[in-house]
């Protein structure tokens, strides 16, 4: 570890807001890449089995319209 | 080698295949970007005449580097969708496009407020910053590109064409710095001659990029993934994957 101290890591002689804040961005960033495409498969398959239910439920049963 | 890709053109097929890389190679790649932060923010030196701002340089120079590498993953697939008309070379371009967006907007932001503490001011317009910022409008342009047609053959041939033509940009981003004077420091890991930077800052430093390879080679299966579902929302083993249980 080059740092003494936790105070030293935040400050890092003056550049510290600096520092930390191109990494919190970056690190936002990354995470959202990350979530996002998982999110949006799993939206979409409960959405796509829900429609699916209901057509094979429903006395109208409209298959292709799912 | 056909049967490769012959199956390679099949949804159910990279679907399955893409799950069972992710299973491994999304866990290294989330350790290996861990490893590296910690590294470079906390255990490396600080450079003898930028001090401690030079950290940013662990997550700017990676983001910049997979940036310009992942357009040409996007122009390429663009390619093969408009010769070869294979729908899974068009899925891979639109998925790329909003990861490199984002990777060249963090090189574009950290690179700001990295400019800030070492030259004195967020924002230059000089040919590196100039030529970045026009690549991360050619990935909102292929992006909102795509989103604008109704009819997504039109709107993959016209991303195709302007992923194509955008690729000029990359080797001017890239010499940009020996070309033109610039505030931007010139490249200082070469592959031929020495590089122009220490091994204790040079392995972290490598570490990071090839974790945002990495990276971007997971962002892309999974929004590749979730795009594929989609198109293939009719087909049978979509229907059945729904129905088995959402989390797949």
């Amino acid at each position: 570890m080059y740092f003494d101290s936790l105070s030293a890591v935040l400050h890092m002689d003056g550049h510290g807001g600096f520092v930390w804040a191109a990494y919190a961005i970056t690190l936002l960033v990354l995470v959202l890449l990350l979530v996002a495409p998982g999110r949006r498969q799993k939206k979409f398959l409960q959405r796509l089995a829900g429609e699916l239910k209901r057509a094979r439920s429903g006395p109208n049963s409209m298959e292709e319209e799912a | 080698m056909w049967t490769f890709f012959h199956k390679l053109g099949s949804p159910p097929w990279l679907y399955a295949i893409s799950g069972s890389i992710l299973r491994w190679l999304l866990p290294v790649t989330i350790l290996a970007l861990a490893v590296g932060l910690l590294w470079g923010l906390l255990f490396t030196a600080p450079d003898f005449r930028q001090g401690n701002s030079y950290r940013i340089i662990y997550i700017h120079v990676p983001a910049a580097v997979v940036a310009l590498a992942g357009y040409y993953v996007m122009a390429i697939a663009g390619a093969i969708s408009l010769i070869w008309k294979m729908k899974m070379a068009d899925v891979a371009m639109k998925s790329a496009a909003p990861i490199g967006a984002a990777l060249t907007f963090i090189a574009l932001v950290t690179g700001a407020i990295w400019g800030k503490p070492t030259w004195g001011t967020w924002w230059v317009w000089d040919a590196r910053i100039t030529s970045m910022l026009i690549l991360l409008f050619l990935y909102l342009g292929v992006v909102a590109l795509y989103e604008a047609y109704d009819n997504k053959e039109a709107a993959g041939k016209a991303c195709a064409v302007l992923s194509l033509v955008g690729t000029v940009n990359i080797p001017i981003i890239y010499k940009s710095v020996d070309w033109w004077y610039s505030l931007h420091q010139p490249a200082s890991i070469k592959f031929t001659g020495e590089s122009t930077i220490d091994p204790s800052m040079l392995y972290p430093l490598l570490l990071m990029i090839t974790a945002f390879y990495a990276l971007f080679t997971c962002c892309l299966l999974m929004n590749m993934r979730s795009e594929l579902l989609k198109r293939e929302a009719r087909t049978n083993w979509v229907r059945k994957l729904a129905l088995g249980g959402a989390q797949a």
